[in-house]
């Protein structure tokens, strides 16, 4: 048997002025046919005006098991938060 | 997304009871369970064969309705039943895609479809005799899915609860699109009734199956639900489904196959006859009268695409092949 059709994974673009946003993934032998494939898969209904295909494969994704390590930190640094500051209210709104 | 890593991988996880326990913490307090994140391979197991079964039925389905597209009584109709059937290959697509996320290829699912060893939903191995089936089937069976698909929007599965998501979005204009030819034709001649009457009575029963066996006699269920990949038991859905539906043959001046179904004020709901089981299990496991057809068209389907899948690659490859050298 031949080997499987690549899989791509699909971004839209659902109107000018917001990112492309991960939709879900197809097979396709080649960029152009995974363009074509992503539009009548995941645009029947007027869900965007811009698709963006990337072969899955060339995803880098950070570590499930390291998402504690990574993102947990963030949390007890209020102080890159604007409510960590006291500023009087005579000052007006900042 | 994740799928090219996986396949192949053992995928066996260390299901110590304390693994089992975080885990189940994470589904009962609703988190969403992500690919890449470590699960029991039971639920990976069931999951994958969940998905896939229902991707196998988004795509079967579109047999029997594909059967009438040639057929269809005005271009209104031709049109608005490609578009159906193109969507349901949508929803195939899609849940592939999901189950692809854990681990299985797009192949493998499409073998076992083939041999035989993968399900699809049986209501797909009956016959669409007459141009009311396409009505019918729009309006009990797309019916039917809807019960069934809408709890799932919420499943702790994360690709499966988004494709599920897309899905029923799309699923609400098959089962008007359906209603609407079942009523042209019960308003219709006394032939066209006639013809109505008779598709209601040939799928209601099936339709009633489609939920699967009494809560009674289904395995799993209890681990599904534990684990949320099922929110509703099968009775719970069909009996939604019964009582959301008489009142819609009622308005059509329709009448339920069923002797026995009456309501029942104490529940609210109906209280209907027994349910042919063996004949569930008989079309289950081959005996139906399409099972054969249905998958000598997947096969056909398979082999005659075979060359273009080929070419296409081959083409691929030609091109990566010129683009490197012109670099
Ligand atoms: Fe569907
Ligand atoms: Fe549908």
């Amino acid at each position: 048997m031949v080997s499987e059709t690549p899989l791509w994974e699909v971004f839209i673009r659902p109107r000018n002025g917001l990112a492309h946003k991960h939709v879900g993934s197809i097979h396709a032998a080649d960029e152009v046919m995974a363009v074509q494939a992503a539009r009548d898969v995941y645009t029947r209904r007027g869900e965007g005006t811009s698709i963006w295909v990337v072969r899955s494969a060339d995803i880098v994704a950070s570590d499930p098991a390291q998402a504690g390590e990574n993102f947990e930190p963030t949390a007890d640094k209020i102080y890159r938060h604007p409510t960590f500051y006291e500023i009087p209210e005579d000052v007006g709104h900042m | 997304m994740y799928s090219q890593g996986l396949i192949g991988a053992d995928g066996r996880t260390d299901e110590a009871p304390e693994f089992l326990e975080a885990f189940q913490k994470r589904i009962d307090a609703e988190e969403k369970i992500e690919p890449m994140d470590a699960m029991p391979e039971g639920y990976r197991r069931t999951l994958i064969r969940q998905i896939g079964q229902h991707a196998h039925s988004e795509i079967v389905g579109m047999l029997p309705e594909g059967n009438w597209i040639t057929r269809a009584p005005s271009l209104k109709r031709k049109a608005a039943l490609l578009a159906k059937v193109q969507d349901e290959g949508g929803h195939g697509l899609y849940l592939y895609a999901a189950a692809e996320t854990l681990g299985v290829s797009r192949d493998q699912m499409t073998e076992e479809l083939l041999s035989g060893k993968a399900k699809y939903s049986s209501i797909f191995n009956y016959p669409t005799l007459s141009w009311a089936d396409i009505g019918t089937i729009g309006w009990l069976v797309d019916g039917a899915a809807i019960m069934n698909q809408i709890p799932l929007c919420r499943c702790s599965f994360g690709p499966y609860a988004r494709a599920m998501i897309r899905v029923c979005k799309e699923e609400s204009f098959h089962q008007r699109q359906g209603y609407e030819i079942v009523m042209t034709l019960a308003r219709g001649t006394p032939e066209q009734k006639a013809m109505a009457q008779d598709s209601l009575n040939r799928w209601w029963w099936p339709s009633l199956m489609m939920f699967g066996p009494h809560d009674a006699e289904s395995q799993h269920s209890d681990q599904n639900m534990k684990w949320k990949i099922k929110r509703f038991s099968n009775d719970e859905l069909r009996q939604k489904f019964i009582d959301a539906t008489v009142p819609q043959a009622q308005f059509l001046g329709l009448s339920v196959p069923d002797p026995d179904l009456t309501w029942n004020e104490e529940k609210g709901g109906y209280d209907h006859g027994p349910i042919d089981w063996d004949e569930f299990w008989r079309v289950v496991k081959g005996g139906g009268v399409m099972n054969r057809d249905r998958i000598e068209a997947r096969q056909k389907a398979w082999d005659d695409g075979a060359w273009v899948r080929e070419a296409a690659l081959a083409h691929a490859e030609k091109r990566r092949a010129r683009k490197l050298a012109a670099e």
